[in-house]
């Protein structure tokens, strides 16, 4: 139901975030979505990857403060809309988003969407009762 | 368990008894040898019979680590150097080092303040005892290598450095004291971690550590990440080394060997003395010194003194642990700081390491603080408003404790230096 996510703490300096993507690419683990919210002084790097325990394990070697979390991967109907559309279900059910970011690739003539939502649970059933695809981290490997 | 229970243990009235002659003895000593302390007794009008008790010491005048540069190198060594067999040095931030020298019997005296150190951290003569402070010059590893082999323990010399050779020899080798800087223990913790050791895989009792301040919320840190009791050791090559102050098994304050140094607390402004349990300046007289006696020396540190009987049985008084030097002292917008006091701070909010930078300076003539903290894992959140609050904390929380304001910087972890020596915590780039 969820997909995992992986948090990188960065300093607002040169050469950190590329720091991360050569330490993944040494690896081989591909990243599907990212994300940076940053601040004057430092930023959180937001990634989905196809092999989260790795990834965790070799960010942390390179002496990155790093976590996982939990967050949702949304089908939404790639046109004018189509988020909006899961953002009303959601609001309507009372949840409210954290942050969401979208994926590097598509499935056909859907975008997808990942959301950080306060209350999951909720966030899911409100979701399926409004017939929103959600995605499971093995579906999103295979894209 | 005691080293030397006559000594340790003696009743206030016959250890005043003793400080009284030893007083006279060195008094006698250094009018006798040393031009520099002659002539300022003589221009007092003051001649060594007129310390009639101990009180009378209040009378002499101060000794400073300007008079030991003023008489580089070794102008104030009270005996010839011949009979020196040791020389040690400080390093100097400004200029000279200040150069000490010990006779044969000082070395031993040294190593027997040291033993009784070793002694109240459970060593005995079977101990492994790990001598992690740097050789050489410092006091700190020397120091600690004479009183542990006076001991009769296993002394194992690593000095500092080369922290995963280290590891490796206390695990093999079964080290049960470890002696060293503060934050070379916890780089020792964090060198654990990397490595994948355990601290359940190592036989660590007892870690005995100074050469720097620290608070209790590091005691704390240390203890529980490598399993030990810490304990904190006190000294400055001025007046001997390590060993002239240490705590017990209480933990509740450092025991002075009252049979070699007479402690005074003075204010450092006014120069008054101040009573048991006020805070200030620290300063000792050496009373069972050949090489290099000291009278009143301002050692700069600040403290207060407890002479409450202490549960371990010794009665020798105790000064509370460091609580800083004045020379590190920050005057910042007119507010005294020490860095100890933002560590604590630091610690209390129990969110981070305690690996913090401080940096000073003059912005538009305006004193600015700008303290840096390290990211641990612990402290990380995937959210920058709960990032935003743990800055927003800290600051606030040293505006509660200090009065200033500062801004607080979260920086990625090993981006501050790590030392194997004394940590620098301060750059002020005021005096740039
Ligand atoms: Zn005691």
């Amino acid at each position: 139901m969820f997909v995992k996510q992986i948090s990188v703490f960065l300093e607002n300096k040169p050469g950190r975030l590329s720091e991360v993507t050569r330490v993944l690419s040494e690896k081989n683990i591909d990243i599907s979505a990212i994300s940076i919210a940053d601040t004057t002084q430092f930023g959180i790097l937001r990634m989905i990857v196809n092999k989260p325990e790795e990834a965790v394990a070799a960010i942390k070697e390179a002496g990155f403060p790093v976590s996982t979390t939990d967050v949702l991967a949304v089908e939404v109907a790639d046109r004018p809309g189509g988020l909006n559309h899961a953002l009303q279900v959601l609001r309507q059910a009372d949840v409210s988003v954290e942050y969401l970011y979208s994926f590097i690739k598509r499935n056909e003539d859907k975008a997808l969407i990942l959301f950080r939502v306060e209350d999951p649970q909720k966030a899911v059933k409100a979701l399926e009762a409004a017939g929103i695809k959600l995605y499971e981290s093995n579906e999103i490997a295979s894209l | 368990m005691y080293w030397n229970k006559t000594r340790e243990c003696m009743s206030r009235e016959e250890l005043r008894f003793h400080q009284f002659q030893k007083l006279k003895d060195t008094i006698d000593r250094v009018y006798h040898n040393v031009e520099s302390y002659r002539h300022k007794m003589q221009q007092r009008g003051i001649i060594p019979e007129d310390i009639k008790s101990l009180e009378d010491l209040k009378v002499l005048p101060f000794t400073t680590k300007q008079d030991l540069r003023d008489n580089y190198p070794t102008g104030l060594f009270a005996s010839p150097l011949s009979e020196i067999i040791r020389i040690h040095a400080s390093s100097g931030t400004t200029g000279k080092p200040t150069v000490v020298g010990y006779t044969r019997r000082d070395i031993s005296n040294w190593a027997e303040l040291v033993a009784r150190c070793l002694v109240m951290g459970g060593g005995r003569r079977d101990s492994v005892v790990q001598v992690s402070y740097g050789y050489g010059l410092f006091t700190g590893g020397l120091g600690f290598h004479y009183g542990a082999e006076k001991l009769g323990a296993v002394v194992i010399p690593t000095s500092g450095g080369n922290t995963r050779r280290q590891v490796m020899l206390m695990k093999d080798l079964k080290t049960e004291i470890l002696a060293c800087t503060p934050s070379y223990a916890l780089y020792i913790a964090e060198t654990l971690e990397e490595m994948g050791i355990d601290r359940n895989e190592l036989h660590l009792k007892t870690g005995i550590f100074g050469a720097e301040p620290w608070t209790e919320n590091m005691r704390k840190e240390i203890q529980e990440k490598l399993g030990i009791k810490a304990l904190d050791i006190y000294g400055l090559s001025e007046v001997i080394g390590p060993g002239v102050a240490c705590e017990c098994g209480e933990q509740k304050g450092l025991h002075i060997f009252e049979d070699y140094f007479i402690p005074e607390i003075i204010d450092p402004v006014t120069e008054e003395p101040l009573p048991p349990g006020e805070k200030g300046e620290l300063v000792i007289t050496t009373i069972d010194k050949e090489g290099l006696p000291v009278i009143r020396y301002r050692t700069r540190d600040i403290t207060s003194i407890n002479y409450e009987p202490c549960a371990c049985g010794r009665t020798h008084a105790r000064i509370e642990k460091l609580l800083g030097r004045t020379d590190d002292m920050l005057i910042i917008r007119g507010v005294n700081v020490f860095p100890s006091q933002i560590e604590s701070v630091l610690m209390a909010a129990g969110e981070t390491e305690p690996h913090y930078l401080l940096i000073v300076d003059r912005v538009d003539n305006l004193d600015s603080l700008e303290v840096w903290v390290e990211v641990s894992e612990k402290l990380f959140a995937d959210e920058v408003r709960k990032l935003e609050d743990v800055r927003k904390k800290i600051a606030s929380d040293i505006y509660t404790t200090l009065g200033i304001n500062v801004n607080v910087r979260l920086v990625e972890p090993h981006t501050i230096e790590r030392s194997e020596g004394k940590a620098k915590r301060v750059i002020d780039k005021r005096k740039m």
